[in-house]
């Protein structure tokens, strides 16, 4: 029972201190580079592609769990993962695969935004 | 005044603006980003293991706890309390896909005035219109490869 809490402690460690690290590296872009959030996203995403493609991004989800699949270079992960399994089957899934893993997370943010968009007005932005 | 005059009245106009905006602090902006990314993938690890008590698994697990996240991401947007928590994260609260959700509820909360179909759900898309566009196409590049090796 103690071994079972500290093991859960420690995974919830492991997803601070990577999903931390992700945020922290994309500071880092933004404090030298002055990109804006839209292209943060974009980078951020294709790296997860990318890094899913040549093998090194499955490793890292085994590991910290949440914290590599929260950030938006899991929505990547999710995407080349969804397209690599598509590929065992055949052409059409190697070519459906990514957007239909990735169809939760999209599907999700169209309907709820729509729901905000009726329920709540916009807010006056103090700076 | 001449184009080029013009052009150094910007230039110095923009230099006077630099002086005047506060200095950035790379260290604390670092630092916050550091906590409020961590702390929403722990919120995020905290679904999953919910979610898990559920009897969720596997692909369904990843993907409940995407939805659970968005959603939250998208209420938090309504109420404009995310706004708020992004002034003092910088890409803490950017990079998680509760950023993304926000990047969709936002702009659908402020252009629904300028109508439904062309205010609302076409400035919907403006940040995920591109992560789609490039995430579909090196997803489908992928696909391929992985088809033919």
């Amino acid at each position: 029972m103690e071994g079972e809490i500290i093991a859960i402690l420690l995974q919830y460690l492991k997803a601070f201190a990577v999903g931390g690290t992700i945020c922290l590296i994309a500071q880092v872009v933004i404090n030298f580079t002055d990109l804006s959030a839209g292209k943060i996203l974009v980078y951020f995403m294709l790296a997860g592609v990318v890094l899913t493609a040549i093998g090194l991004y499955q490793p890292l989800v085994e590991f910290a769990g949440a914290g590599a699949t929260v950030p938006i270079s899991g929505f990547g992960y999710l995407l080349a993962s969804g397209a690599m399994k598509g590929a065992e089957k055949g052409f059409f899934s190697a070519v459906t695969g990514s957007l239909a893993a990735a169809s939760a997370g999209v599907t999700a943010a169209v309907v709820f935004s729509f729901l905000m968009a009726l329920i709540f007005k916009a807010k006056i932005k103090r700076s | 005044m001449t184009g080029k005059t013009r052009e150094n009245y910007n230039k110095n106009y923009l230099n006077y603006v630099k002086t005047q905006n506060p200095p950035t602090n790379h260290f604390r902006n670092c630092i916050a980003a550091f906590g409020v990314g961590g702390l929403i993938c722990c919120i995020g690890q905290f679904i999953r293991y919910m979610l898990s008590y559920v009897g969720l698994t596997g692909d369904e697990l990843a993907g409940a706890t995407s939805i659970v996240l968005i959603f939250l991401g998208c209420l938090l947007t309504g109420f404009g309390v995310y706004d708020r928590i992004g002034r003092h994260a910088g890409a803490g609260s950017i990079v998680p896909i509760t950023g993304f959700a926000n990047s969709v509820a936002s702009p659908a909360i402020e252009f629904k005035t300028e109508g439904w179909i062309f205010g609302m759900a076409a400035k919907m898309f403006t940040v995920a219109g591109p992560i789609i566009v490039f995430g579909v196409f090196s997803g489908v590049i992928v696909g391929l490869i992985y088809l033919f090796i």
